[in-house]
């Protein structure tokens, strides 16, 4: 691998990303299954890096789930998407960030559709507007929440408590970056680094101290896919997807997975459990997975936040080995202890993966 | 003769204008932008279909071409379009004032790394048809010389027939240069497994069937019908290639010690500016445009301009000779017939 | 545990597993079966292909993918009636060819 040969490729594929003033739309299901990824997202942005991020409890799905699923037509998408800028305008923001790799893609797809047909626009403004009385303007800037942790990263490494290095070898970490297909496979010039050689993630890892491993089936979809995952006749494709990652992978031993889209970590996260149930294999060390995380939790852990606090009990594979690798201190007994100590109950452990 | 006659590069199309210039008694001037003669050509090792040395070839043009008078390292800087003539400033200092120019400023290499999914420039045994002639020529390359040469491939298209890298036109010499490539491993790695990707076997010149079923019996090249969508690097540093292999409809996935894009011909820039300084128009495909591209092809739609070579789209070594000739019979019968 | 649903097992073709010893065994024997270039004519002029898939352009694809049992059936299905070798541009001669490939890897040697 010839590392100047890629950083040639992403000096090729730098997007403007503004840095300030940010319209912030969450995702559908981001919340169920990692529920303190959005959270955290806002609390590094707001908080702790003091940016404005503005969001607002009146905006609904993107429509991407059932666009992609083929369940509803394009206007239908196309206008509640307009009913979202609708809202990003009348709040006054001219930045559209969304958590949802899926909804990116549909927004990106969505703009550029306008930019080809603009009579389409034309028809979508006055569907809008008989639907709701709303107008609104196009986005100025477009960017997936990636990009903007991607913007941070180097204020994020100078304020980080932990480097992804291994204590006990004093070696990086060797890990895995893993990009939504929405994110550029549709637009590679709308992707930090483009669509072969992706540079949102591994700019983070990087930046943090880690390793990045470029393993062959990099590239492939995780297997979500959505008509694979939700058909269950078709559920078999979308495991053997993510078996055929997990087995490219395999060699590299890596310590984590690093993802920036809702479904990819979720499905690379359970269906390591759906795996050593049904082919009795693990890919982590000692019976354990290999720890799959959103860059907000990634970001988060490094700044130091607790693990439990950030959500990473809700993870089915265990990310104990990560956090000790990574020397981050965490009390095993309040894993899963909620808000105010209330007891989330213990979930049942699996029979093959090995789960603490 | 006093006439002056301006040669715009010095491959094989401007050497051999120069040197049937010559014969006929004028003195052309030749100018090229590199530190030296024979173009493309000049890099390579062997010509298909007889395994003819580049370096003959190249030796006898340029002897033809002694007389002429030859700028190397040199550039138009700018042209001056006079009346009935050219007044062409050189990067040397010399302006030149003619009234015929022959166009033979040929192609570029596309940019293999363009196609960014074949990892040229990022994985290690990733080259291009040019790497592996300059390592038939030197024996200087890591990327042959450091592996087991077990199994190669070879990626017909790399740049062309593509739209999405704006070039839909067949480069048309790849198919038989990969052709004679993989015969050319083969005789020194006879144990490798060697494989051609291709969308169509264009096996179009003399000889050129014989070549390749000469490949496919004598050599047992392995030729897939399909096109290489991704490479990918494995662990141990080899790279696994991925096709569909059309023929059977299934999706193939090989792992090689080498792989070997054919990057195909796209006109050089150099060339487009040459001719943006002259006036002159472009085609559809990008190369310089004739006056008519089934009658006319070696003539500008400018008095006085002629082209040769693969300015005007991609040629092999014979058809560039030809239309070289061709050309400086043009131009002597343009001047014998009092420039019109 | 059974989910109702499992991995799917792979179309794809991985030369790297792919053993051709037995294809080289057949080259020594048929120099010409490394000239097809998959025309189709035999198998477009083929009597038995039409009702049983019988194609020898596939019998020889199938062979060097790994296929073997594939093939071995397909020709079954072949009557020897020596059209193929009328029609092959490259002058096969797929009756001969035919023969050797159920000598080689006729059913017991596969």
């Amino acid at each position: 691998m010839i590392y100047q040969g890629k950083q040639k490729i992403w000096a090729d594929y730098q997007k403007e990303i503004p840095d300030n003033h940010w319209f912030y739309v969450r995702s559908c299901i981001r919340q169920n299954f990692f529920p303190g990824a959005e959270k955290m997202f806002l609390e590094i942005c707001r908080n702790l890096l003091g940016r404005d991020f503005f969001e607002t409890e009146y905006h609904t799905t993107c429509g991407g789930i059932a666009y992609h699923c083929d369940t509803i037509p394009q206007e239908t998408v196309m206008t509640i998407v307009a009913r979202q800028f609708a809202l990003m305008t009348e709040a006054g923001y001219e930045n559209y960030v969304a958590s949802c790799i899926t909804s990116f893609g549909n927004y990106t797809e969505i703009i550029e559709t306008w930019r080809e047909f603009p009579e389409l626009e034309t028809k979508i403004r006055e569907l809008l507007w008989k639907a709701c009385r709303r107008e609104f303007k196009i986005p100025k800037y477009l960017a997936h929440a990636s990009d903007l942790i991607y913007k941070y990263r180097n204020e994020i490494a100078a304020r980080a408590k932990y480097r992804l290095i291994n204590r006990h070898t004093g070696e990086p970490l060797k890990a895995v970056e893993h990009i939504g297909c929405h994110y550029a496979k549709m637009f590679p010039s709308r992707g930090v680094g483009g669509a072969e050689y992706p540079y949102v993630l591994a700019g983070m890892i990087e930046a943090w101290g880690g390793n990045v491993i470029d393993y062959p089936e990099r590239r492939h979809c995780c297997g979500y896919g959505f008509r694979q995952y939700h058909v269950k006749a078709n559920r078999g494709y979308s495991l053997s997807n993510t078996h055929k990652k997990f087995e490219s992978m395999e060699p590299y031993h890596p310590d984590f997975i690093l993802t920036n889209c809702p479904g990819c970590p979720y499905f690379m996260d359970r269906w390591q459990y759906v795996i050593a149930e049904t082919e009795g294999k693990t890919y982590g060390e000692n019976g354990y997975g290999i720890p799959v995380l959103t860059y907000e939790e990634l970001a988060s852990l490094v700044l130091g936040y607790d693990p439990w606090d950030i959500g990473l009990q809700l993870h089915q594979v265990a990310v104990e080995p990560l956090l000790d690798k990574i020397g981050i201190e965490y009390d095993p007994k309040a894993k899963y202890l909620g808000l105010d100590e209330k007891d989330l109950m213990k979930p049942e452990l699996p029979g093959v993966l090995r789960c603490c | 003769m006093k006439e002056n006659i301006l040669i715009i590069g010095g491959g094989i199309a401007g050497l051999e204008a120069a040197g049937q210039l010559t014969e006929l008694g004028y003195k052309p001037i030749i100018i090229e932008k590199s530190d030296h003669l024979g173009g493309h050509v000049a890099d390579w090792n062997c010509l298909f279909p007889d395994m003819t040395p580049a370096q003959e070839v190249v030796g006898r043009l340029i002897s033809r071409a002694s007389d002429a008078n030859i700028f190397l390292n040199t550039e138009i800087s700018f042209v001056n379009r006079l009346k009935d003539s050219y007044n062409i400033m050189l990067s040397n200092g010399i302006s030149i004032i003619t009234k015929i120019i022959l166009f033979t400023t040929g192609f570029s290499v596309f940019d293999a790394a363009r196609k960014e999914e074949y990892g040229y420039g990022v994985y290690d045994q990733v080259m291009t048809n040019r790497d592996l002639e300059h390592w038939f020529n030197t024996g200087d390359d890591r990327r042959v010389n450091d592996c087991a040469m077990n199994a190669v491939g070879f990626v017909h298209c790399v740049g062309s027939r593509d739209e999405k890298a704006r070039n839909p036109q067949c480069s048309k010499v790849c198919c038989i240069t990969a052709i004679k490539q993989a015969i050319e491993l083969k005789q020194k790695f006879p144990e490798a497994m060697v494989y051609c990707f291709y969308m169509d076997l264009r096996m179009f010149g003399k000889k050129y069937e014989d070549f390749y079923i000469a490949a496919q019996r004598d050599y047992g090249v392995r030729f897939i019908r399909g096109r290489v969508s991704e490479v990918s690097e494995n662990i141990d540093g080899r790279v696994i290639v991925k096709a569909e292999d059309t023929l059977s409809g299934k999706p193939l996935k090989v792992t090689l010690d080498l792989l070997v894009l054919m990057a195909g011909m796209v006109c050089s820039p150099d060339s487009t500016r040459a001719a943006n300084m002259a006036g002159l128009p472009l085609d559809s495909d990008g190369f310089l445009k004739s006056r008519d591209n089934v009658a006319d092809i070696i003539e500008s739609p400018r008095e006085g301009v002629f082209y040769a070579g693969a300015c005007t789209g991609p040629k092999t070594v014979p058809e560039t000779l030809a239309e070289a000739r061709a050309a400086a019979l043009k131009i002597h019968l343009y001047i014998t017939k009092g420039m019109k | 545990m059974d989910f109702g649903f499992k991995i799917s097992p792979s179309s794809t073709i991985n030369l790297d597993l792919v053993d051709t010893g037995k294809f080289e065994e057949l080259h020594r024997l048929e120099p010409d079966v490394y000239k097809c270039m998959a025309c189709g004519s035999c198998s477009s002029a083929c009597p038995a292909g039409n009702f049983s898939g019988m194609s020898l352009r596939k019998v020889i694809l199938a062979l060097q993918r790994g296929k073997e049992k594939d093939a071995v059936s397909m020709l079954k299905n072949c009557m020897l009636c020596g059209k193929c070798s009328m029609v092959c541009p490259r002058g096969i001669n797929t009756r001969h060819l035919i023969l050797s490939v159920c000598r080689i890897y006729g059913e017991d040697q596969v």
